[in-house]
């Protein structure tokens, strides 16, 4: 048995050291927000925090998240993804929404560092995450729209 | 659940549907049996199959095509809601199953508003004028008198009442005929065609990963599949070792699986075949999947190597091929006056739609009865497919429709499921199956690859005289049916035989093209072909006339013409004109550009819209660097106008993504790409910034998902010549080295 800290919940899972936390998170705790795109960490889709770290879940094993803090699309207390899903909301970002919860956990990490994010920063922090409906105008603006809802605060 | 009732005709009125021709209003009499909404609970008024109002004032819409990021579940919402007078707070949104009782469901071709807006704006219609009709009987006054507005019917003396308190009467009246059933006037509309500023109807969910993909499907005791297929299409098993599969964590069985091949000519999909793995989770069948050891026969497509069929079609489209009708005037003739002549060959390879998520389906068999659980495109045509191979009854058969992550025509084919149906009858148990990435890459049904050769005449004003047009594409119908040899009549007209020009002289003709994968169709289909080929060439025509690009389009567009065909939504040559004039402004075309920048423009008209792009593009180090895209959409009454914006952006994003990168290749039958890293797609860094216009008028809707894709392109090469002079004629660009 091991334990994870998701969401800042605590979770007892029984699996091999080397599984991705992708499938640990989707198919043994049942959150299904984190997404499967690639499984190759080229898509961004699988997108989580383990202690305030963008990381690709896909290809992140198990054993490297014990004692820390993940944070997934799900979490309500991330204050990033608070002011990020009014900006999504504002500009109607999401066409299929699918690759939502990596753009939206990639920016949170974004925002966490740079307080205004320049177009190269946002081209820099968000380029590992790929839509395919190709949203990132929206995407880009609403990252800057959170950044400015955030200095509000 | 589908229920099917056998009623009284005083109910039976009350039972709308639709058939595949258009409204089931219920005056076909000489039936007794009908189907039902599945939301009529004997308490809430339910009017027909798409609306429910409950007596707390809920309204539930029952949406029947599939939600795949075009927004239908909210732009089918908001047309009933605007017409029925519903306030939208009060408004959810349910997904049909799929039923033939709801009419066509098929969510392709750019078809769901436009041929279902009217249809469901009578919905809508209809429950408002029986709400009227309601509070009218309450009140014993005449319903003319009445008017619903926002939630409520207010009489004209001033008092009102809440939908929510007719529901008891509602259920009490009878249902309007068809003539009574009068739609708002445009100039009434409160959701549709507007900025609405109210949220999609899956925006919480997506926001907060709750929403409900196909991946996200999940049963008690479900078991996880992954499936090892023939590297070469229609390849089979010979033999396999699972001995290191079976070792891994998780995985608990291994299972030979044969492929299903659908009888020639029939409309299904049927499977592959191969080894599949199960396991207790995903992330193990994966990995035993990765653990076999099979010995394939490559079977009849083991020698297909992609580039020198390029080499054999583009040598094909040379020489004089199948003509195509219609013919017009003599070009040969054309040609022999000519002032000058220009020749090109273009060629494209095959792509595959990569929707971020992966095909997949959850299938539970018991009981004589068959569940799924999946994001398809056509689930009636699943639904035939199950019955037609495993003999299920269809009413025994429930196709349930998840959210899609992203559709683009794969979804439409439903291999998938019938792997999962297959996998759960052999195990007696819930089984998803899921393709992995390199899977969705390896196997699909790959847009077609495609060779073009056009050959055009200029007079001594610069007026195009004569256009030979040939090409050479495998046909879809090869997926259904063998030896379909050469292009259908339905995909040459797909901006082949269509063109928006008006030429003297014209001729197309088709060369044969094998198929040696599955091919099938891909966003806009193959208009992506002619939209690069025709704008291409037109672009290297109104260079070798020294006119102005505009206007040598405009010129060629000619004369302000409406066909004379059967067609619902008729080619009108002045609205082609009109998006052309208005990107023109948009772009401020012909404006200054910084060195080393360069501007294009195409224009095409598919699936009844009409669209006009230009793109200004950066040059450095032969590197290019898409800057702006500027679009024009002509797309008649449209619903929700932010989602068809952004329609369009992604469409500039699809275009790019096909010009920059667009790749798939084989060799001895296998495909060469395998993931996002060698088949790669336009990311953040690449975007351009996008300018979208809509054009308002009165026509009727027609399509927005695809038409927007064709032209971007032919655009972007078309730039790059501006900016360089140098023309590209083979894509992607990432093969001349220039991404």
């Amino acid at each position: 048995m091991q334990t994870l800290t998701i969401n800042g919940k605590d979770v007892q899972v029984d699996v091999p050291d080397e599984m991705p936390l992708l499938w640990v998170i989707r198919d043994f705790v049942g959150l299904t927000g984190t997404k499967f795109g690639c499984g190759v960490a080229q898509c961004g889709a699988c997108s989580i925090m383990i202690d305030g770290v963008v990381v690709r879940s896909c290809s992140t094993p198990i054993s490297l998240a014990k004692g820390k803090q993940i944070t997934t699309v799900e979490s309500e207390s991330e204050k990033n993804l608070v002011f990020l899903r009014q900006a999504w909301r504002l500009n109607n970002v999401p066409q299929c929404g699918y690759c939502q919860s990596g753009q939206l956990i990639s920016a949170a990490a974004l925002l966490a560092e740079k307080e205004t994010p320049t177009d190269e920063d946002i081209d820099n922090a968000m380029s590992g995450n790929i839509c395919r409906c190709g949203t990132y105008v929206r995407i880009k603006q609403a990252i800057k729209d959170a950044a400015e809802l955030k200095k509000q605060q | 659940m589908m229920r099917e009732f056998t009623v009284k005709r005083r109910e039976f009125v009350k039972l709308f549907g639709l058939t595949s021709t258009g409204l089931l209003l219920g005056c076909n009499f000489s039936k007794d049996k009908v189907v039902m909404n599945e939301l009529e609970d004997g308490i809430s008024f339910v009017p027909n199959l798409f609306i429910q109002l409950q007596k707390d004032g809920k309204v539930t819409i029952v949406v029947t095509r599939s939600e795949m990021g075009q927004g239908i579940r909210t732009s089918m919402a908001l047309a009933i809601a605007d017409e029925m007078e519903a306030d939208w707070s009060f408004v959810s949104v349910r997904q049909a199953t799929g039923d033939a009782k709801f009419g066509n469901q098929n969510t392709d071709g750019s078809r769901s508003i436009r041929t279902l807006l009217n249809p469901m704006r009578k919905m809508g219609a209809m429950a408002r004028l029986i709400l009227e009709k309601a509070a009218a009987k309450k009140w014993n006054v005449d319903y003319a008198e009445c008017k619903a507005e926002n939630h409520f019917v207010t009489h004209a003396s001033g008092k009102k009442i809440a939908f929510g308190d007719l529901v008891d009467t509602a259920r009490e009246i009878q249902v309007p005929s068809d003539d009574e059933v009068i739609l708002k006037d445009k100039s009434l509309f409160k959701y549709i065609g507007k900025n609405h500023g109210k949220r999609g109807v899956d925006m919480d969910n997506i926001l907060s990963g709750k929403a409900t993909f196909g991946l996200d499907a999940r049963l008690p005791n479900m078991k996880y599949a992954a499936i090892a297929r023939c590297p070469a299409t229609f390849g089979t098993v010979k033999s396999y070792d699972d001995s290191d599969a079976k070792d891994v964590f998780g995985v608990e069985k291994v299972i030979q699986l044969d492929g299903l091949k659908p009888a020639p000519g029939a409309q299904f999909y049927g499977m592959l075949g191969g080894v599949a793995v199960i396991a207790n989770n995903t992330w193990s069948a994966f990995q035993g999947k990765n653990n076999l050891n099979v010995e394939w026969d490559m079977g009849p497509n083991g020698s297909y190597n992609s580039e020198e069929y390029n080499a054999k079609i583009v040598e094909r489209v040379q020489k004089q091929a199948k003509v195509a009708p219609p013919l017009k005037g003599n070009v040969n003739s054309a040609f022999k006056k000519a002032e000058k002549i220009v020749e090109a060959t273009y060629s494209m390879p095959h792509l595959v739609h990569a929707p971020m998520e992966v095909p997949n389906a959850l299938a539970w068999v018991h009981d004589g009865k068959c569940e799924v659980w999946a994001p398809i495109q056509a689930p009636q045509s699943a639904r035939a497919e199950l019955a037609n191979f495993f003999g299920f009854k269809l009413e025994d058969i429930t196709i349930n429709i998840t959210l899609l992550g992203g559709g683009f025509g794969r979804k439409s084919k439903s291999d998938f499921v019938v792997e999962a149906v297959a996998l759960s009858q052999k195990l007696n148990a819930p089984v998803q199956v899921v393709w992995s990435r390199e899977d969705d890459i390896q196997h699909s049904y790959y847009h077609a690859q495609s060779a073009q050769y056009l050959k055009g005449s200029l007079d001594e004003k610069g007026n195009v005289t004569g256009w030979l047009h040939r090409t050479a594409f495998p046909s879809i119908l090869s997926t259904f049916k063998p030896m379909s040899d050469y292009a259908a009549g339905f995909e040459l007209g797909q901006g082949f035989t269509n063109i928006p020009y008006d030429i003297p002289n014209f001729q197309l003709e088709n060369a044969k093209a094998e198929a040696h994968v599955r091919i099938g169709w891909l966003r806009s289909v193959y208009n992506i072909i002619s939209g690069f080929g025709v704008n291409s060439f037109v672009d290297e025509l109104s260079v070798a006339s020294g006119k102005d690009p505009i206007q040598f389009r405009l010129d060629l567009i000619g004369k302000d013409r409406v066909a004379k065909n059967t067609s619902p939504h008729p080619y009108d040559s002045s609205r082609m004109k009109n998006v052309l004039r208005e990107v023109q402004k948009l772009s401020n075309y012909g404006k200054e550009l910084s060195e080393g920048h360069g501007i294009g423009v195409a224009i095409h008209y598919s699936f009844y819209s009409y669209v006009a792009t230009a793109v200004e593009v950066s040059v450095k180090n032969n590197k290019v660097k898409v800057e702006n895209v500027y679009t024009v959409l002509d797309c008649g009454l449209y619903v929700n106008k932010d989602a068809v914006v952004n329609q369009l952006e992604g469409s500039a994003i699809f275009g790019m993504s096909i010009a920059l990168f667009g790749k798939v290749s084989t060799k001895d039958g296998a495909i060469e790409q395998s993931n996002f890293h060698d088949y790669q797609m336009t990311r953040m860094k690449h975007a351009p910034n996008i300018h979208v216009k809509l054009i308002d008028n009165d026509h009727e809707p027609t399509g927005v998902g695809e038409p927007g894709v064709p032209p971007v392109a032919a655009a972007i090469c078309n730039a790059i010549f501006n900016a360089t002079g140098k023309r590209i004629r083979k894509l992607p660009l990432s093969e001349h080295g220039m991404v």
